[in-house]
């Protein structure tokens, strides 16, 4: 009984921390300069179509490519001796012991038109080859970004699984491409969708490696809310509306992935 | 009978360690109930593993039916096994674990169904198709792994201490099913344990293993009446196991004075291992015995008593139907078949 007010302290931050200003994105979304309700600020975030799609696209790619990476690292990982998984997962969490900025603007000097790789092109006369500024670039900076948050959930899924299942299925007649998707996917399936969410979340909110990398024609969410808040074209009430039509289409996203995970369905 | 499997000239060394199988030929005869016996690390799970595909012998052959199998990998082996820790499918129900196999080799769904259905009532799970394998019992965890296995009609049933996780109770009444199913359905199991009563109840033939030597191969009653060696006499059941020498065919010398037997064929006062099973040593009062003791301890064991007899050079072991009192003198006595000689083995 006692025990349950030492989560008080929490409640309370939750309620000013994360409720209130809720609270208030939806009123600024739903209201105008003199303090009307009106949707007109939702309704002008059809406006910007182009960039929700182009946000969801990229943060979806940037997921998928993440998963195909991830998932056979964090299987190979998940199989070493004990002591060599320690360092080997130290060495995937390195990069993230640099400051985030730094890293994305690292890549801004590799990537440039006279960065170092187009340098080692023009070496064996190719190029240069318009990098930095592209969609691609953009794409390469999230999955540089976030993979470590793809690799852990599905190495700490993958490690819990015994060998003896693999033996198992092998000696039930599956061949190792069937034990892949007969068991080590279904089993993993927890960890994919929480790598997928730990992903595709900050990316598809990203605003700071869609400036660096993206330039002005790849706009994303994240850079139009923060135009809206510290930016030229300053109108909070759009940018609240933006943030609430973000929001729903991340629920909605996560919804859709939830379907997936085995243990909501032992709950149904 | 024909044979099943053959193991011809075995021998397994893993990098950087000693052999683990030296040279280990066996034949398993067709519907035939074999179980590998021996203490932890003598191979005899490496031995099971070898004929299931997992792992490949460094040198030697094994042919199943008749057909050479060394590098066919497991899933192509006509054999299927019974995991220690039973590696059911946590994602998939009772059903689907015990489908699976029929799934991967894309059996119709309606011969599936009968299969399965089949199983269930063999192992006596009916009515628990829909539940998740982890909150079933070990015992129905077990059941559940018999009956992922048979699904596949395998030629030969490779069992890896499946009943090791279990409490006596359950262990013994899954003896008993296990035996029943074995023939019920006319097959081949191969059974790993390292308890020697286990061994004795359910098998035909028993496969004595040490340090990755086959010891001895028999049936149950040839293995306890007639153990090979002091080794095998001591790992199955009980024994008292003296030094002695024969001075000639028939007379046998330890703890400093000659009983008869019945064993011939040895040099002239060759040492031996003289083997006394605890029943067979017969008290009598002490001023008629050739051998005294003093009694140190009497333990009720259920159906008899065990004492232990203090010697001249050795506690003897005995199981009496009859208690002796602690401290009393007394004699023993046995009679010349009872007393076992064998050869020393090498390495003692």
């Amino acid at each position: 009984m006692k025990l349950k007010y030492f989560s008080a302290p929490y409640l309370v931050w939750m309620v000013v921390f994360i409720l209130v200003p809720l609270l208030m994105i939806a009123y600024f979304a739903l209201t105008n300069d003199n303090g009307q309700l009106t949707i007109k600020y939702l309704a002008d975030v059809g406006q910007y179509a182009n960039i929700f799609v182009r946000s969801i696209w990229l943060a979806l790619i940037a997921t998928a490519i993440c998963l195909v990476i991830a998932y056979p690292v964090a299987f190979i990982l998940s199989r070493m001796d004990k002591h060599r998984q320690g360092t080997m997962l130290m060495i995937v969490m390195l990069p993230m012991w640099m400051n985030f900025l730094l890293r994305t603007y690292a890549w801004m000097t590799l990537l440039g038109n006279n960065g170092i790789i187009n340098h080692l092109f023009g070496l064996v006369g190719l190029g240069p080859f318009k990098l930095i500024n592209t969609s691609g670039a953009v794409v390469l900076g999230m999955v540089y970004n976030y993979l470590p948050f793809m690799i852990l959930p599905l190495y700490s899924v993958m490690e819990k699984i015994d060998n003896s299942l693999f033996e198992a299925a092998s000696d039930l007649g599956c061949s190792s491409k069937q034990t892949l998707f007969r068991v080590i996917v279904p089993l993993s399936i927890p960890g994919i969708t929480s790598g997928v969410t730990m992903v595709f979340v900050p990316a598809i909110s990203t605003f700071i490696i869609s400036r660096m990398l993206g330039g002005g024609s790849n706009l994303l969410i994240g850079d139009l809310i923060e135009m809206q808040f510290l930016g030229n074209a300053y109108n909070p009430h759009l940018g609240a509306a933006i943030s609430l039509v973000l929001m729903v289409i991340i629920l909605v996203i996560m919804t859709v992935m939830n379907q997936f995970d085995p243990d909501d369905q032992v709950l149904m | 009978m024909e044979n099943i499997v053959s193991l011809k000239n075995i021998i397994l060394e893993f990098e950087d360690s000693e052999r683990i199988l030296k040279n280990i030929s066996l034949d398993i005869k067709d519907k035939e109930f074999v179980t590998f016996l021996g203490p932890s690390g003598c191979g005899k799970t490496t031995t099971l593993r070898i004929i299931a595909g997992f792992l490949e012998p460094t040198s030697g052959d094994v042919f199943f039916d008749g057909q050479r199998i060394n590098g066919v990998p497991p899933h192509k082996r006509n054999v299927n096994t019974v995991f220690q820790r039973y590696a059911l499918f946590p994602h998939l129900n009772v059903y689907e674990n015990i489908a699976f196999g029929l799934r991967v080799k894309k059996v119709p769904e309606k011969e599936i169904v009968t299969r399965v259905g089949e199983m269930l009532e063999l192992v006596n799970l009916m009515g628990y198709e829909k539940r998740t394998v982890n909150r079933l019992s070990g015992g129905q965890q077990q059941r559940v792994a018999i009956a992922r296995a048979l699904v596949n009609h395998p030629k030969v049933l490779l069992l890896d201490e499946p009943l090791g996780a279990l409490d006596l109770k359950l262990r013994k009444e899954m003896q008993i099913e296990l035996r029943r199913i074995q023939q019920e359905l006319e097959l081949t199991f191969v059974y790993v344990t390292h308890d020697q009563e286990e061994a004795l109840t359910m098998s035909d033939s028993i496969v004595v293993m040490k340090d990755g030597i086959i010891q001895q191969i028999g049936s149950p009653t040839d293995i306890y009446n007639e153990p090979v060696n002091a080794f095998v006499a001591d790992f199955i059941g009980e024994s008292n196991i003296v030094n002695g020498c024969m001075p000639r065919d028939c007379v046998v010398e330890f703890t400093g004075r000659r009983f008869e037997c019945v064993d011939r064929g040895f040099n002239p006062n060759e040492t031996v291992d003289v083997v006394i099973r605890p029943e067979d040593v017969k008290v009598i009062p002490a001023d008629k015995a050739q051998l005294t003791g003093i009694v140190e301890s009497v333990v009720f064991k259920g159906v008899h008593y065990e004492m232990i007899v203090d010697g001249v050079d050795h506690k003897w072991v005995i199981h009496s139907t009859k208690a002796e009192p602690v401290g009393a003198m007394i004699g023993m006595t046995f009679d010349p078949f009872d007393i076992h000689i064998m050869k020393k083995t090498e390495e003692a």
